[in-house]
């Protein structure tokens, strides 16, 4: 009797691994690229002559001045896709407060001249994957200023850009307002010559 | 708190209700043998099974076959893992999982913990993912299932002993129920965004010229099962806060709703097999009161934010453009009030999966998740395991109103004597003796105290919540604790192992004793199950055996954590 409770058990787990981890994962696989191509390999964004540029869902780090920058980041260096991360540290953490948050408050104060106390907060704050393609229409508006210096534009310019890549609730009331940096940088980049030094380095 | 947060909320406890009843009934229908269009399919896993479907099984053979087939399966995955880097399907050249690593990961998925102390995207193969991993999140849900519908059996069937046969429940689970959702679930998420895919990494340069490699694998399909079953393992280190796993808010919200739709069926098709459709609703609404709490108390501390962090410049008042409130460790995307909303059914149920980083929630909000956890996860619970654990709960409530009004208590008919209630009691026990003894060992000792990403009480906060999750099998993390070492990964696997199978096996025995006992009429004296005052009185036994047991630690984390922030102390 025992011997065949043991045998069912090892047919079963076999039968059962075939089934839902071959079978289950190949026939999504199939159905998926069929149908959903794009999205299933990844939603990348190509240049003219082929090359990846990212994902449209995964953000990418940006630190010149002539372009929005995304949140702080905790995955690897900086948005790193093989490593993605939160900080995880906790609401007493000395670190967090104080190196973390701090620098990043400052940073906003000294480059684009915010309010300190107005900081908005997914600006000071890391995501929880460190790859959040997003930034707040708010922390979009404080960087308006500092992107239109840099490329030389009127600030209304920049300003029309942005609210034109700002998505709205999803449905209606699905999740919150956000604006995704990489596809606003790169409408940045061919609606708008780049920096002034930028193009003379070239 | 914004108006549309509260929108997104009251939208969900809506949807939750509208699928409540169909589900249900599709799950009767499953459980009960009367879906029958994979009939051939079924009787071919029969036949090479040595399965005989027509056996009615009493509950120590079903209890040893539900042990049996979770060894064999532990011990597959242990080798697997161990093997990984001889095995097919692995571009990006992964190793061997280490030993202690591959025991804890084979144990955790077992259980339905889905505890990771491994970095998806850094550690497994695309064949340990699908075959090993998502094969788990299929069969620890079908048997989590399998052994509610033995227990509901048991409450039902008169004076039998037996309780159904745990093969057959095993298979019809998997075939009719989780394989065609999921199926569904995973084209739905690739349609927003999620990867499905063979390939290797991509790499991209990026607009500014730097290297960033995009990991890819087969994502979506183990997504969906990974909601659905309630296991919650992620596929990447993040979980459902990385976009290729949960890129928009729809994905979100089906995400979420995934993973209650099974559990609160399932506790309607319980009211229709016990013959009592009004006790099932008096449990759901003493699920969702509990529920609707909880993600009260999470979403307003999450949304009042952090005053140490409003102290260094941040702007924790929400408008419309500005989320506001305590961002640390949260998507722009979804936001404070979807956070809170995810972080408090993915600990209501035993799934684990996040969208946000438990570990920097304030410390009220981040008291949500804990407490939900260590209540039983019964609020919906997982799938299977939350009903088990509520009707045990139902059996001590039941216990307790006939002692106060000085009457043998009966449940549904069936008489509850001493040993129904030892079989409760034992079950009460252990969930709290792994959880408190393995937290107090941890903080005595050296390698304890070497994991911790976080000092003060948010670092105690982190192993409470370790031993809580894992014990509950539910598997989310203060994620800040480093859990790859002999030591975590040893006790926490072990932790895993307790928390379903030494409280599986008291539960078998209640579903058998049930069984066995004679239906008795109901007189004047029973205590009426489907009251307003049932409700009430279930919401109180829960709370007070939980908080009875959990307090004193609680105080020591979160709590005093809370009061400490409150002061504006740093660690």
């Amino acid at each position: 009797m025992l011997r065949k409770q043991i045998w069912s058990a090892i047919a079963m787990t076999i039968v059962l691994m075939i089934i839902t981890g071959g079978i289950y994962p190949g026939v999504v696989t199939v159905l998926a690229q069929l149908i959903f191509p794009h999205q299933a390999n990844g939603s990348l964004i190509t240049t003219s002559t082929g090359q990846v540029t990212g994902s449209a869902l995964i953000g990418q780090g940006f630190s010149k001045p002539e372009y929005f920058h995304p949140r702080p980041s905790a995955a690897g260096n900086g948005y790193d896709d093989t490593a993605s991360s939160g900080t995880n540290k906790g609401p007493t953490d000395r670190k967090l407060a104080d190196t973390l948050i701090r620098q990043a408050v400052d940073s906003a104060v000294v480059q684009d001249g915010a309010v300190r106390g107005k900081v908005p907060s997914d600006m000071a704050t890391s995501s929880a994957s460190g790859l959040d393609p997003d930034i707040s229409p708010a922390n979009a508006a404080q960087q308006v200023a500092r992107v239109a210096r840099t490329r030389g534009v009127s600030v209304d310019a920049v300003r029309a850009l942005v609210a034109n890549h700002t998505l709205g609730r999803q449905f209606g009331f699905f999740g919150e307002p956000r604006v995704n940096v990489l596809s606003l940088n790169l409408a940045l980049d061919s609606s708008f010559r780049r920096a002034p030094e930028a193009t003379a380095s070239k | 708190m914004t108006a549309n947060g509260w929108l997104q909320i009251f939208f969900y406890s809506v949807a939750l209700l509208a699928v409540t009843k169909p589900m249900g009934l599709y799950l009767l229908k499953v459980y009960d043998g009367s879906m029958r269009w994979l009939a051939p399919i079924e009787r071919i896993i029969y036949r090479v099974c040595g399965v005989d479907p027509e056996e009615d099984q009493h509950w120590t053979r079903y209890a040893t076959a539900v042990l049996f087939f979770s060894a064999v399966s532990l011990l597959v995955t242990y080798v697997a893992l161990r093997l990984q880097h001889v095995l097919p399907l692995n571009p990006a050249n992964r190793g061997a999982v280490p030993d202690r690593q591959a025991f804890e990961t084979a144990s955790s998925f077992t259980t339905n913990t889905n505890w990771q102390s491994y970095s998806g995207e850094t550690t497994m193969s695309y064949f340990s993912q699908m075959t090993q991993l998502a094969f788990h999140n299929f069969a620890s849900a079908a048997a989590g299932m399998a052994a509610a519908v033995a227990l509901a059996r048991g409450v039902s069937r008169k004076s039998a002993g037996r309780i159904g046969n745990f093969w057959v429940d095993m298979t019809r689970g998997t075939l009719y129920l989780f394989i065609p959702m999921s199926i569904v679930l995973a084209l739905l998420f690739v349609q927003q965004g999620v990867i499905q895919n063979f390939h290797s990494y991509v790499t991209a340069t990026t607009v500014e010229g730097a290297k960033q490699v995009l990991a890819m694998g087969p994502v979506a399909s183990q997504e969906a099962i990974k909601q659905l079953g309630t296991n919650g393992g992620g596929f990447f280190n993040t979980n459902s806060a990385h976009p290729f796993e949960n890129p928009t808010p729809w994905t979100n919200f089906l995400q979420i709703l995934a993973i209650f739709i099974i559990p609160a069926g399932l506790v309607y098709a319980y009211g229709r097999m016990v013959k009592n459709v009004r006790h099932g609703w008096a449990i759901w609404a003493a699920m969702y009161v509990l529920f609707f709490a909880g993600v009260t108390v999470a979403y307003r501390a999450e949304a009042r934010g952090n005053p140490i962090h409003a102290s260094r410049g941040v702007d924790i008042v929400a408008s419309e453009t500005n989320p506001g409130g305590n961002m640390e460790g949260k998507e722009v995307r979804f936001g404070i009030a979807n956070s809170a909303l995810y972080a408090t059914i993915t600990t209501d149920a035993s799934c684990g999966c996040v969208n946000s980083m438990h570990d920097s929630f304030t410390p009220l909000g981040g008291l949500v998740p804990l407490a939900n956890i260590q209540l039983g996860e019964i609020i919906f619970g997982g799938v299977g395991a939350g009903l088990y654990g509520m009707i045990v709960m139902v059996v001590l409530t039941v216990f307790i109103a006939g002692l106060m009004v000085g009457r043998t208590p009966e449940y549904l008919g069936k008489k509850i004597q001493s040993r129904e209630v030892r079989m409760a009691m034992l079950y009460v026990l252990i969930f709290p003796a792994s959880i408190l003894l393995f937290s107090a060992v941890s903080v005595l000792l050296p390698a304890g105290l070497k994991g911790l990403n976080n000092a003060g009480p948010h670092g105690f906060s982190e192993i409470l919540y370790a031993f809580s999750s894992t014990t509950g099998n539910n598997g989310s993390a203060f994620a800040g604790l480093t859990g790859a070492s002999y030591y975590y990964n040893t006790t926490l696997g072990l932790a895993t192992l307790i928390g379903r199978f030494a409280m599986q096996v008291p539960m078998f025995a209640l579903a058998g004793f049930l069984a066995e006992r004679k239906q008795a009429p109901e007189t004047a004296g029973t205590f009426p199950v489907t009251t307003p005052l049932f409700v009430v009185l279930l919401i109180g036994v829960i709370l007070i055996v939980g908080a009875l047991t959990f307090f004193p630690a609680l105080a020591l984390g979160p709590v005093v954590e809370h009061l400490l922030m409150g002061a504006g102390k740093l660690y």
